[in-house]
This record gives C-alpha cells, structure tokens and sequence, in this order.
C-alpha cells in the first residue's frame, strides 16, 4: 500500500483511540504525556502497534523526540520512506 | 524553572501513595532478624518479597567465608579492575562461574545492574541491532541504551513476534543480538527458550538470556531456565547476579565466545567501577557452593512456591503466572493494591508493590518471593494474613462506596 501523508494519520488516530479512554479530540497536536497521560511504556506499546500496522520498526532511540501526534506522523512516515 | 519540575506528575502520584499509608518505595528494615523475618517500625514482619530464594544471607558457611574475607583481604578494594580492584579471589570466583556454567570464561560486576550494562554495552555498538523482550528488566534496557546499538523491542515472550521482527531486519548490516529473560521478575513468567533458541538459529543471531530470578532456582544442577529447557548451547551470553539466590551483591556475564575477554578492556561499565568487595566475592563464592552442594535447597524453595501458590489460589486470588518462586497477586486497581499492601504491613508481611509503568499491561501487584528458608508455619501466616487483610479491603471499598 502507499501511504500518504494523510492516510497515515488516519491510521495512526485510529490506533491512538484505545489509550485515548476520555475520548477528547485527536488533533496533530495532541500531546501523548499532558493530553492522553501515556507513561513511556503505554508510549512503547503503542509504537509496537503502529510498528505492526505499517510494517516498520522505529527504534527506542527515535522516542524521546516524540511528544504529539503529529511526531509519531512524521516518524512513521520516515521510516516508511527509509525502507 | 527548576530541574525538577519535569517530575511534578510522578511527584504528585507518589504524594497520594504515601498519603494512603506507608512510603512503599522508601521502607526502612530497622533490624534483620533472619533471612524471612525483620523488625519494621518496631513490628515483627515475615519477608515474602526479598527474591532471597535459596535464604542464603545468614548461612553460617556463608557468613563465616565473608567474615574471614574482610580480615584477609579488608573492607574494600579500593580500585578498579583494570588498576588495583583484580584480587585472586576475583578471578577465583570467575573460574568458579564459568566452570559451573559450563562456559570459557566468566566476568564480575560489582552489581546485577552494572552486568547488564556492562555486558550489553560492551557487546553491540553502534552499527548493531538489539532485540529486546518488550518486558525487560529496566538494567537491560538501561545496558541497550548505553551501547549506542539500534534498539527494538518485539512482543513480550513473543517467538513469532522477534521472528517477524528480524525478518524485517535481513538485509541491515551489523551484529545482531536477541537479549531475554529466563523468568520474568514481575509476573514469575517463563520465557519460552526453546522457541526462541529456534528463531535465533534460523536466522543467525546471538542470544543472550538473563537469569536473574532463574539461577539456582531452575534447572537440575541450578544453572536455570537454560538448563531446565536443555538449550545451553544455544544460549550465547548469561548474565545473572548474585543479589538473589547467591545472597550477596554483584553480578556476572558468562560466554564461550573466545573474544568475551576483550570486555575486560572495552566495557566502560567493567572497568570504570571500584571492584566487589572481598565480603561480597567470598560469600557469591560460598553460596555457589551451597547450590552446587545438592538440590534439597530448590526443592524446599519449590515446595514453598507451591504451597503458597495453592494457598492464594484457594483463597480466590489471582496469580499472574503459572507456579514459579515468584507468586504475583493480581489486584484490580491502584488503591486496592496500595491498600491490602499497607495493610499487610500492619498484620505483619512485606511483600513488594508493584504498580504501572514499572509492570506488565499496566496491572497492580502484590508481588510475593519464596525462599528456601520460609517455614510451612510461616506461608501458612502469609495466606491467613492475606484473607484477613483482603476481608478488611473489601470492608473499606464499602465504605468507600457508601461514602460516595
């Protein structure tokens, strides 16, 4: 599949709703810590689902630079681009 | 803005807990009485979470080798072990864990903790790929990101997951190496080495298997889950400690590869570090002799774990793992848990609480650990104190329910 800028935010704001439980709006800038309260591991469980759904790896490393939705886009898009 | 605001989250959660009763992270054992019994604010208390499996900590043996150690060698080493820090006796209690292992050689760490960062840091750099258990220990996690390596975490004892994961991996350049445990300190859970060991051989990588929780508890002669599962060959690197079953303080990574030596001059963790000290060395050295000595030690631990399996589970709890020396209650929430834990406290067991992020899919734990020196009297104690303090938690939700 190709993916685009657009769809692969469709899809990563699909697989943010389970840790999303108060159910407030999703937008680029989201912030997965002050927004959502996701600790690091809830952050890493996460990455492993968008990890299986794009059929990537994003490694640990790349993590610390992730705060909101938008970064997650841009890192899965990298690494899309990368392979 | 302070340095510290970044923990004002973790320090408001950690203000509510202590709010609910003791300070679970900062408990003060004023006096040990035994390696199951301490004195804690002035209370008896029988110790079901100190991972002191083999109860090692004041065999006489073992207290007598320590002792004789200071008076031979003093208090300390003083020294690192690429200056002053390498005394005989290091290397004595090296040969001692590669000859039990089985391997060609063997390395000291002052810590489990800094064998882990020593090991890892020491072995993948940063043109090679580590695959992690999604569980692992905060020490392997710690040990990956010092290494500078690619880190990439597969699903916790997943097989097919890591096999997935190194698929996508086939065409990266540099080492590439699979870093388990042999049993999971949380949960008690296993990995399931064999399938692993099978993932590993199809596509040529090494593999390095912690047993920390599992030495001297698993196997038939205590090496571990390695040897319980007969795949030792397989295995490339173990790294364990000796603050568990071997009641001291250190740790040790152990390997067959010819060039694991080199670690003595290129793992920043190993040499920059004041060495074990002679105590410490002397008493790893005379609790692997327990181990070696025979099997009535893991036995008694083993007929522990059982008992207070089936005690709990008769009571109604929920265990987390199948039965292992480590029996992790499940509870159904931060308060229940924060809760029946002080309130053990008050009846007179320790047992350690576990909450999120530091557990498995966010559960809350009361997380027991046998020892080969609990008493049939002493778990039977632990499993009246649990009902007694579970009827009192669900008085206290009532309470807590009417109130709202």
């Amino acid at each position: 599949m190709q993916w685009t800028a657009d769809t692969v935010q469709t899809e990563v704001v699909q697989l943010l709703e389970p840790f999303n439980p108060k159910g407030i709006e999703l937008t680029p800038q989201t912030d997965l810590s002050a927004d959502l309260y996701m600790d690091s591991v809830a952050a890493m469980n996460l990455v492993m689902e968008i990890e299986d759904r794009f059929e990537i790896d994003i490694p640990i490393s790349l993590l610390p630079d992730v705060n909101c939705l938008q970064d997650l886009v841009d890192v899965v898009l990298a690494q899309l681009n990368k392979d | 803005m302070s340095l510290f605001d970044k923990y004002d989250q973790v320090a408001a959660r950690h203000d509510r807990l202590v709010a609910a009763g003791r300070d679970p992270f900062n408990i003060c054992m004023d006096r040990i009485v035994s390696a199951t019994e301490a004195i804690v604010d002035g209370r008896e208390v029988i110790l079901v979470g100190t991972n002191n499996y083999l109860g090692l900590t004041f065999d006489q043996d073992c207290v007598d080798a320590a002792v004789a150690a200071v008076q031979r060698e003093g208090t300390g080493t003083t020294g690192s072990r690429i200056a002053n820090g390498t005394y005989s006796s290091h290397r004595a209690l090296e040969q001692e864990i590669a000859d039990f292992l089985g391997r060609r050689s063997a390395l000291v760490f002052p810590t489990g903790y800094q064998a882990n960062l020593g090991i890892l840091a020491g072995l993948a750099g940063a043109k090679d790929v580590i695959l992690l258990d999604a569980d692992s220990h905060a020490s392997i996690y710690d040990g990956c990101r010092l290494s500078g390596a690619t880190l990439i975490r597969f699903r916790h004892n997943s097989p097919a997951d890591l096999d997935k994961r190194l698929s996508r991996l086939k065409d990266k350049e540099g080492g590439k190496l699979v870093v388990v445990e042999g049993i999971y300190s949380m949960l008690g859970d296993q990995a399931p080495l064999d399938e692993f060991v099978d993932v590993k051989r199809r596509h040529g990588v090494e593999l390095l298997v912690d047993e920390a929780h599992s030495l001297g508890v698993f196997g038939e002669n205590g090496r571990g889950i390695a040897e319980s599962a007969g795949v030792e060959e397989d295995v490339d690197y173990v790294v364990g400690t000796f603050s568990k079953s071997l009641g001291a303080v250190g740790g040790f990574g152990a390997s067959d590869q010819p060039a694991f030596e080199r670690l003595r001059y290129t793992s920043r963790p190993y040499m920059f570090t004041a060495s074990s000290s002679p105590s410490s060395i002397a008493t790893a050295m005379a609790t692997l002799g327990k181990i070696k000595s025979g099997p009535h030690l893991r036995k008694q631990l083993w007929d522990n774990a059982r008992m207070l399996y089936q005690g709990l589970t008769d009571l109604g709890f929920t265990i987390c793992a199948e039965t292992s020396p480590i029996v992790a209650v499940k509870m159904p929430g931060e308060a229940a848990a924060v809760f029946m834990w002080n309130a053990l406290l008050e009846a007179g067991v320790y047992v350690n609480l576990a909450l999120p992020p530091g557990t498995p899919d966010g559960s809350c734990l009361l997380r027991c650990s046998l020892s080969a020196a609990h008493t049939p009297q002493q778990v039977t104690k632990v499993c009246e104190v649990f009902d007694q303090c579970f009827q009192a938690l669900r008085s206290w939700q009532a309470a807590q329910s009417a109130a709202e």
